[in-house]
């Protein structure tokens, strides 16, 4: 298959604007709603990147579920280990009050139960 | 064009044979450099869910412009390439040379401002590992650990451009020794899936090392 | 008239000698520039062979060791670079390659209908990164080893060590990729290289397990790759993410370790169970007992192996949660390797039975291996093992599974192939005496181990109080047994490549296409495309001989 310059170029605009998107959300404080976002704007660049430009949409069924095989598999190794971290009840870190020169000189080690 | 005879390899029974073994092989060899980069993530999710508002700090040290320069360096770069594979699928020798060169030319831009990130980075103290580490936040150690990764991460995926930018080259002259034809560019093809790659990668970076903090 | 008298011709020998994939060339340059999977199949060998050799002296010195509940031969630092050495060569200089890199290269393609596998050259740069990382290995152990374990935990191997724990880790780093290029050139291999008529479901098993193997490989091991380069990091500039006092955690190394390591432990036994799949069809003369449910258990394992790897980590302060999910899921990824046991023994059932090696060797496998797999699951109990980790029974489950396991399972691949790679036969009588001392030895060496986890000794101490003794006795002498019975065939496999009787084709009249190849085969395996239009092992009890499966 074999795609049209322009289409191309499109695709790439559109990356440009979710840079653009990426960077502006950067000055928006929306809590930790800003890392889900983010990632997946950067998820949404990688989808754009891997169905146009390495042709997956256009390739078999063998190579889309190698393309997905990885990511997927990265995100058991960060999904389970971090089921542990999470569900260790450790006092969460607090974010230090942002008018204090200093944060709390302990750092934010956790502590274990 | 001119085609060197489209030799298959004894292995194989016909080109597309040889052309599928070749992509799929490069597809597979991404999945492993998925989770190869994988472990870094995995070190850079649990350290920042220990230390939130010190990698924020952190982050902000880094040059979060020139970081988002690279960023359009690279998805350029990927262009040229998606148009340099384009053209080897045309048979079009000058413009898969042209679109090949650009593609490692904005490599190296690439690797350029991250070598200037990298000088700005040890003039302001926060290369890790060396003496002069001065971090002036809340928790130095903790802040290290955000640039070891940093380095860790970016150093990686700089070693991949590096890597990429040789083959890309090499392949920009093989192209203009006529070595490949709209049947036989099997190698431009998998090189461009590769340096795709390597562009994703920059992108999930970006956000998660210079914009992890709220400006 | 021509004056000249031609000599007259040279006499035709009666038995010509076809060409080889052997007699092809002699030279030194013509084996370590080959890009023949056959060869580069036969230099793995000789390698692996050559790293278990060192492995098994320092098991031996151990075992020594541990006759006498004082110690006594070794210091306590010796003993523990003892138990590493053993451990990584054992675990990525032998299991790992060795029915892969041995007998898979040797037979995939040959398997398939294929002339080679998908990238020959980078088959060959395998095994020379492969010796790379040997070297490094070596230089490891030869300038004073390594006392971490091969779990090489933080941050005693990251901070406290003192000794060469960056040159190993850079040997089993280097190791690592020769892993993940074969893993990645078998995928695209059976992908792509398939002779005609030969659909995924007329695969012989040996593929399919090998085919999940390469899917662990190519995703477990890069983790391992960036575990031990943040290892060597964190020894060499303390960047400090493995080590509390400096804002890291011990546990991230654990898991990103052993999220590697378990599916590695499945790396070294489903080809086992791939070769044990194709002996038992061909001895008891029978069609394997449900061919999908193996093929698929396969596949099960090889995805379920990735979600259990903090049954390892129990007592690390992972938390209770996590370790009940993990344990979950331990159970349930015994599931495939039972119905596995299940289909061999229903296929013995009624066959008609013949105890030659490599079916003595399967049949060791099948109960040995049971055992192992039980008793992981008394492991995989949280209770139970806060009780048993890091004792004896740890060690004596996973020795069960590995020597008993996949150990038997290559000694026995190994004899069912070898008249295909050499040509030749081994002594029959030789080879079933070595399977069953093997067996005797293995049993002896490892069951008292089982006795003595439960009763409460650790697993790398070298001291112990007097009342275990007897059973570490037990376990020596069985030891010493366990090593007449590897040395044996060594012996008569060298024998035999001089002196065994010349094999045919297909020795053992079995299917699948590798016997339709003559012995040693061709270079280029098939004379010409074979295409394939029968079932996998259409073994009927109506015996006749074996024609072209063409």
């Amino acid at each position: 298959m074999i795609l049209p310059t322009r289409f191309y170029i499109k695709v790439c605009a559109a990356l440009f604007a979710l840079l653009a998107l990426t960077w502006g959300l950067a000055y928006v404080d929306l809590g930790s709603l800003n890392l889900g976002i983010a990632m997946g704007i950067s998820i949404a660049k990688a989808v754009l990147i891997m169905l146009f430009f390495m042709h997956v949409r256009d390739s078999g069924r063998l190579v889309q579920l190698v393309a997905c095989a990885g990511f997927f598999w990265l995100l058991i190794l960060l999904g389970l280990a971090m089921s542990d971290y999470q569900s260790r009840g450790w006092v969460p870190t607090r974010r230090p009050d942002l008018s204090q020169s200093h944060p709390a000189s302990k750092g934010e080690v956790p502590r274990g139960l | 064009m001119s085609e060197k005879s489209a030799a298959v390899a004894h292995q194989f029974e016909t080109i597309e044979q040889q052309r599928e073994a070749a992509t799929l092989g490069m597809w597979v060899f991404l999945a492993t450099e998925v989770l190869f980069f994988g472990g870094l993530f995995m070190g850079y999710t649990y350290t920042r869910w220990s230390y939130p508002y010190t990698f924020e700090q952190a982050s902000h040290h880094l040059d979060a412009t020139i970081g988002g320069i690279n960023t359009a360096v690279l998805l350029l770069s990927s262009l040229m390439m998606a148009l340099a594979v384009k053209s080897a699928q045309l048979g079009k020798r000058k413009p898969l040379v042209t679109y090949l060169l650009l593609t490692a030319l904005l490599g190296m831009v690439f690797l350029g401002f991250k070598a200037l990130e990298y000088h700005e980075d040890y003039v302001d103290h926060i290369v890790p590992g060396i003496r002069g580490f001065n971090f002036e936040g809340g928790s130095p150690r903790h802040a290290e650990l955000f640039f070891w990764i940093y380095f860790a991460m970016t150093g990686l995926h700089a070693i991949h451009v590096t890597a990429g930018i040789i083959v890309i080259t090499v392949m920009a002259v093989l192209a203009w020794r006529r070595s490949f034809s709209s049947e036989h560019f099997m190698s431009v093809e998998v090189t461009g899936l590769y340096w795709h790659f390597v562009d994703i990668v920059w992108v999930f970076l970006f956000p998660l090392l210079y914009l992890a903090g709220h400006r | 008239m021509n004056a000249v008298e031609l000599a007259p011709p040279a006499p035709v020998p009666l038995v010509e000698e076809p060409e080889n994939y052997l007699s092809v060339s002699h030279t030194v340059a013509s084996w370590l520039l080959t890009t023949d999977h056959k060869r580069i199949g036969i230099l793995y060998l000789y390698s692996i062979l050559f790293f278990f050799v060192i492995a098994s002296f320092a098991a031996a010195t151990m075992r020594l060791e541990l006759l006498n509940p004082q110690g006594g031969l070794v210091l306590s630092e010796t003993y523990n670079k003892l138990f590493t050495i053993h451990g990584v060569l054992m675990v990525w200089f032998f299991l790992i390659p060795s029915i892969p890199a041995v007998l898979g290269n040797f037979i995939i393609p040959m398997m398939i209908g294929a002339r080679d596998v998908a990238f020959p050259k980078l088959n060959l740069m395998s095994w020379y990164i492969f010796i790379g990382g040997g070297l490094f290995a070596l230089y490891s152990i030869v300038s004073g080893g390594v006392d971490t374990g091969w779990t090489f935990y933080t941050p005693f191997s990251s901070t406290y060590s003192n000794t060469h724990v960056i040159a190993m880790a850079a040997g089993v780093f280097v190791a690592g990729f020769s892993t993940i290029i074969t893993g990645l050139n078998f995928i695209v291999t059976i992908h792509k290289m398939r002779a005609p008529g030969m659909t995924w479901f007329r695969l012989p098993l040996f593929i399919w397990s090998l085919y999940s193997t390469s899917v662990i490989m190519v995703l477990a091991t890069p983790v391992l790759a960036i575990t031990l380069a943040l290892l060597s990091l964190e020894r060499f500039w303390g960047i400090g993410i493995f080590d509390p006092k400096l804002g890291g955690d011990p546990v991230l190394f654990q898991h990103l370790f052993w999220f590697y390591s378990h599916p590695a432990v499945y790396i070294m036994i489903l080809p086992g169970m791939g070769v044990i799949s194709e002996i038992i069809p061909c001895f008891a003369r029978k069609k394997i007992f449900g061919y999908h449910f193996v093929a698929f258990s396969s596949v099960a394992i090889a995805v379920l192996g990735f979600l259990v790897w903090g049954h390892h980590m129990f007592v690390s302060s992972q938390s209770v949660y996590a370790g009940l999910i993990f344990s979950l899921l331990s159970f349930i990824v015994s599931v495939p390797s039972a119905i596995k046991v299940f289909n061999w023994t229903a296929t013995l059932y009624k066959g008609s039975i013949s105890f030659d090696t490599p079916m003595l060797y399967a049949f060791g496998f099948i109960g040995l291996f049971t055992i192992g797999g039980l008793t992981g699951l008394f492991l995989a109990c949280l209770g139970a093992d806060v009780h048993l980790h890091d004792t004896y029974f740890v060690v004596a489950h996973f020795h069960y599974i590995m020597v008993g396991g996949m150990v038997m399972a290559f000694m026995g691949g190994l004899h069912y192939w070898w008249p295909k790679i050499t040509g030749r036969m081994y002594p029959e009588l030789m080879g079933r005496l070595a399977a069953l001392i093997t067996f005797i030895g293995f049993n002896f060496t490892f069951f008292p181990q089982f006795l003595l986890g439960y009763l409460g000794m650790p697993r790398r101490y070298h001291t112990y109080p007097p009342e275990f003794q007897i059973f570490h006795v037990l376990s020596t002498a069985g030891a010493s047994i366990l090593g007449v019975g590897y040395a044996l065939p060594v012996i008569y496999f060298l024998y035999s490549l001089r002196n065994g009787k010349r094999a045919g084709a297909n020795p053992w009249n079995a299917t699948g296409l590798e016997w339709q190849t003559p012995s040693p085969p061709p270079k280029d395996n098939f004379a010409r495309v074979p295409v394939v239009k029968r079932e996998p092992y259409d073994y009927s009890p109506f015996e006749k001989e074996r024609t072209q499966n063409v």
